[in-house]
């Protein structure tokens, strides 16, 4: 249908752009009913990145400018890359490759890893200690992520193409509704939670004691790249989600429709998450994710092997 | 009006500064963010780092140790930006006009945007300020 550059552009980055900005404006406003409020108009996300666009944008004197510069747009084509993955296996499954699994597994690393260098290049002492925060983050949710995601491949009958995973769903019903699939769904849920650096996983931004970590330094379009990205990612980790476990997205107008309400529904699960929890300390993440939650996925992978 | 002061001026992140106030006018700006008035109507979000604000929200009667750190920080904020005084001490340093550690007014420190006076102002008093900032600054421009 489209060259691999059109789907980057097209969808990657606009069509991501456009529902992550619409899905991070029913975060904040979910948010806001949930504490009683108005809430923010739906252009708001759209406005705050132009916004800051126009603003100046300053580089501190001790930074390593070039590093400082391109550390967001290290984040950016992560997450755009995923998300052209992702788009691809909804729109010409035919176009998937072998092993686009793994291949979207590690750039779906690339946003943090921007993060971090961007936190550490900036050599700002409290960006340094979100980016070290950021690190032992990554440590904590990518063990039990990559084993939620064995899940979801061994059900499939060893399929490491994402489009032979949702094909497979299609065909059987989607994966969250094996007990396997469920536990394997839940740590990946939390995993997300934690990838996204939401709250009680915002350890490294943590507004109130290390105000916005990493991010403490960018001003004007830095900072835009960065919000760009953030709200890229709560579109496209809810979509590999759905891609993963919950049946994916298939190309008629009754599952456009369910598409989008399981992508709705993810969004919105992990904005009750972050809105009904406090922040935990980065020992505490790390004991979680290492113990409850890699015990969950294993878990969920000794049921997937006996077939359940 | 240019698209980037109009999108700024339907988010401006503020920011909330003391130099030296009693604590009461923070409060009050502190209630603007509640559910009662809820600010974030507006597109207004409290922001964490001073690079991240458009807005300064300044309280107290800027003393020696403060007006300096106040130009400081007045340095780094990405422009363009603008200045709200809040309360009677920023305005024109209150009861502390005489002392001996409030040498000038906030005003001949930095540039100053609005004035919202009250000892401390009420939370409408703050909103109703801001919204005649936006309608002020959109009107000039």
């Amino acid at each position: 249908m489209f060259a691999y550059p059109t789907y980057f552009v097209l969808f990657g980055l606009v069509l991501t752009a456009v529902l992550g900005l619409l899905a991070s404006w029913v975060d904040r406003k979910v948010t806001a009913r949930v504490q009683y409020r108005v809430g923010p108009p739906v252009l708001q996300p759209a406005i705050d990145l132009v916004k800051l666009l126009g603003k100046e944008t300053l580089i501190p004197a001790g930074a390593h400018k070039p590093t400082f510069l391109a550390a967001p747009l290290i984040s950016l084509a992560g997450v755009a890359a995923v998300s052209t993955l992702l788009w691809i296996t909804v729109l010409q499954p035919s176009r998937g490759f072998t092993g686009d699994v793994f291949v979207a597994l590690y750039l779906l690393t690339m946003p943090s890893l921007g993060i971090i260098l961007g936190g550490f290049a900036s050599g700002n002492p409290v960006a340094s200690l979100g980016a070290s925060r950021e690190m032992k983050l990554i440590l904590a949710y990518e063990l039990p992520f990559v084993i939620a995601l064995f899940v979801p491949i061994i059900l499939s009958g060893h399929a490491i193409r994402l489009p032979d995973i949702a094909a497979h769903q299609a065909d059987a019903g989607a994966f969250v509704l094996h007990p396997s699939g469920f536990l394997a769904f839940l740590a990946a849920l939390l995993c997300t939670q934690a990838k996204m650096g939401l709250v009680p996983f915002d350890v490294a931004e943590a507004e109130t004691e290390i105000t916005g970590g990493p991010l403490v330094d960018y001003s004007g379009s830095g900072l835009a790249l960065y919000r760009l990205c953030k709200n890229m990612l709560f579109i496209t980790l809810p979509l590999f989600l759905v891609v993963m476990f919950l049946g994916g997205i298939t190309l008629s107008v009754l599952g456009i429709v369910y598409g989008a309400l399981k992508l709705i529904l993810v969004v919105a699960v992990l904005t009750l998450i972050r809105n009904t929890n406090p922040r935990i300390r980065i020992d505490q993440a790390m004991r979680f994710f290492w113990f409850p939650v890699t015990v969950v996925a294993l878990a969920g992978v000794v049921l997937a092997m006996v077939g359940w | 009006m240019g698209m980037k002061l109009s999108a700024l001026l339907k988010s401006p992140w503020v920011f909330h500064l003391s130099t030296g106030s009693c604590n009461n006018c923070d409060i009050e700006v502190l209630d603007c963010l509640t559910p009662r008035f809820d600010i974030e109507r507006f597109g207004m979000l409290l922001a964490g780092s001073i690079k991240h604000a458009d807005v300064l929200l300044i309280t107290g009667s800027c003393n020696r140790q403060s007006a300096e750190r106040l130009k400081r920080l007045y340095d780094s904020v990405p422009k363009p930006c603008l200045v709200v005084a809040i309360g009677e001490c920023a305005m024109s340093r209150g009861m502390f006009i005489d002392s001996y550690n409030c040498p000038l007014p906030l005003d001949h420190i930095i540039p100053v945007d609005a004035y919202i006076p009250g000892c401390p102002p009420k939370p409408e008093a703050i909103i109703a300020g801001a919204v005649q900032l936006i309608e002020k600054v959109g009107a000039a421009t």
